[in-house]
C-alpha cells in the first residue's frame, strides 16, 4: 500500500489531457456526423428523414456503454488491433452525432416558416437555402445547447475507462487500487470533472439567455 | 474478416438474460419513484425554502450534474464503506441512481413549478389553503404535467445509464451480459443482443410513460 502524495495527485491530474483529447476527438467527429444527421433529418426526401430519425432513435435508445462495447469488441473481430482510445472516439462520435443531430434539428426547425418561404421565393434550392438562410440563423440558436452538450460529452468520456483507456477516471481507479483512499481519490476525480464542466454549464445558461430566442 | 458469428450460446442463456432484464426494470423503476420523490422535495426547497435550503439544493444539483455518473458510483460504493456505511453493490447502485436522477429531476420539476402563474398560487391562498396545501393541490400536479415529457426522457436516460452500475457488479442486464461474456467469449454476439434488449426496454418505458400520462394527467373530456 502506498501513501497518497503529490505524485499520486499529479498522476491523476496529468490524465486530464487524455480526457480532453478524447472529448475533442469525439466533439469533432460528432459535430461532423451530427451536422449530416441534422441536415438529413430536415431534408425534403422522406427516406432521408426516416433514416436519420432511425439513427437517432437507435443511438439515443441504447446505452452508451453497450455502444462502446460493440465498437470495442466489434473492431477487434475485424482483426484490427484497435486501441481503446480509437474505439472510445468512434463510439462517442456515433453517440454524440445522434445527440447533436437531434439538438441541431430542433434549432433548424425553430427558424420561422417565413424565412424558408422567403428563400424559396427568391428561387433558392434546398441546399443554398440551408447554407445562406437557415443555417446561419440556426447556428446562433445552436450555440447554447451545443455548449451544454459538451458537458454531457466530457462526463461521457469517463465510460472509456471501462474499456481500459487511461483518462481521469481510470487514473483515479489505478491510484485508488494502490492507496485505498477512495473518498480522497474519487473526490479529486469528481472535482476535476466539476472544474471542467461547471464553467461550461454556466456559460451555456448565459448564452441561452442571450441567443436563446429567434429574432424575427 | 473470417469470423463466424455464433449466437447459439446467447440464445441458450435466454433465461439469464430475461432475469437480467427484469432486474434492470426493477432497479430503474424503483430509482425513478425515489428520484421523483427527491426531485419534488428538492424543487420544493428550491422554490419555497429558506435561503440555506436553497443553497444546499443548488449545490446538490450543480455537483451531481457536473460530474460523471460513474465517478458518483465509485464514491458511493468505495467511499461510503470507509465512512462506516456498508452497502451491497445493489444498494450502492440504487443509491447512486436515485442521487443522480434526483438532481436532474429537481431541475426539471423546478422549471415546471416556476411556470405556474402567480395568480394560481394567490387564488389557492385566497381560498384559505395553507402554503403546503397550495403546493400539493395547485402547483405540483400541473407543474409535473407541464414538464412530463422532459421528466420521462430523463427517466429513460436513467434506465440506459443503469448499465454503468455493472462496473461495481450490481446485478442487472449488463452484468448478466458480462458474466455470459466471460463464460463464452462471444462478446460481440452477446452485446448486440443485449443492445437490442435495451432498445426494446426504452420503447417499453416510453410506452408506459405515455400510458401513465393519459391515465393520470388527462383532463375530463380529454380521455
Amino acid at each position: 500500500m502506498r501513501a497518497f502524495g503529490i505524485d499520486e495527485a499529479l498522476f491523476i491530474i496529468a490524465a486530464v489531457r487524455w480526457t480532453l483529447l478524447l472529448s475533442l476527438l469525439a466533439f469533432t467527429g460528432g459535430g461532423i456526423v451530427g451536422l449530416l444527421i441534422a441536415l438529413a433529418r430536415t431534408a425534403p426526401p422522406t427516406w432521408l428523414r426516416r433514416t436519420a430519425a432511425g439513427y437517432i432513435q437507435l443511438f439515443q435508445g441504447t446505452p452508451l456503454l453497450m455502444q462502446l462495447f460493440l465498437v470495442f469488441f466489434g473492431a477487434n473481430l475485424f482483426g484490427a488491433n484497435v486501441a481503446p482510445i480509437t474505439s472510445a472516439a468512434i463510439a462517442l462520435t456515433l453517440n454524440g452525432a445522434a445527440f447533436l443531430g437531434e439538438i441541431w434539428r430542433g434549432c433548424i426547425q425553430a427558424i420561422p416558416n417565413g424565412q424558408w418561404e422567403a428563400a424559396t421565393a427568391l428561387g433558392m434550392r434546398h441546399l443554398p437555402r440551408m447554407r445562406y438562410v437557415i443555417l446561419p440563423q440556426a447556428g446562433k440558436l445552436a450555440i447554447a445547447p451545443t455548449v451544454g452538450f459538451l458537458v454531457l460529452l466530457l462526463k461521457s468520456t469517463s465510460l472509456a475507462s471501462i474499456i481500459g483507456f487511461v483518462e481521469v477516471t481510470r487514473a483515479g481507479q489505478i491510484i485508488n487500487n494502490v492507496t485505498f483512499r477512495p473518498f480522497l481519490v474519487f473526490g479529486i476525480v469528481a472535482a476535476i470533472y466539476f472544474v471542467l464542466c461547471w464553467p461550461l454549464s454556466l456559460l451555456s445558461q448565459r448564452l441561452e439567455q442571450r441567443f436563446g430566442t429567434v429574432s424575427r | 474478416m473470417n469470423y463466424v458469428f455464433q449466437f447459439g450460446d446467447v440464445w441458450a442463456a435466454w433465461p439469464d438474460l430475461l432475469w437480467g432484464c427484469w432486474l434492470t426494470i426493477q432497479l430503474s423503476a424503483v430509482s425513478m419513484v425515489l428520484g421523483l420523490l427527491v426531485a419534488v422535495l428538492g424543487a420544493l426547497g428550491k422554490t419555497m425554502g429558506p435561503k440555506p435550503v436553497r443553497w444546499v439544493v443548488d449545490a446538490y444539483v450543480e455537483v451531481i450534474r457536473n460530474t460523471p455518473f460513474l465517478v458518483q458510483i465509485f464514491i458511493i460504493f468505495f467511499g461510503l464503506p470507509r465512512a462506516g456505511i456498508m452497502l451491497t453493490s445493489n444498494q450502492a447502485a440504487l443509491l447512486a441512481m436515485v442521487v443522480n436522477v434526483g438532481a436532474y429531476a429537481t431541475e426539471i420539476v423546478r422549471a415546471g413549478i416556476e411556470s405556474i402563474g402567480r395568480g394560481q398560487i394567490e387564488a389557492g391562498l385566497a381560498l384559505g389553503l395553507r402554503p403546503l396545501q397550495v403546493f400539493r393541490y395547485v402547483v405540483l400536479f400541473p407543474a409535473i404535467s407541464t414538464v412530463y415529457p422532459a421528466l420521462s426522457s430523463q427517466f429513460i436516460l436513467l434506465m440506459l445509464n443503469s448499465s454503468v452500475v455493472s462496473t461495481i457488479s450490481a446485478q442487472e442486464l449488463t452484468a448478466t451480459a458480462n458474466d455470459l461474456q466471460s463464460r463464452t467469449f462471444r462478446s460481440f454476439e452477446i452485446y448486440i443482443v443485449v443492445t437490442g434488449i435495451y432498445l426494446a426496454l426504452s420503447m417499453l418505458f416510453s410506452a408506459a410513460f405515455g400510458g401513465i400520462h393519459r391515465a393520470v394527467f388527462a383532463r375530463p373530456g380529454q380521455r
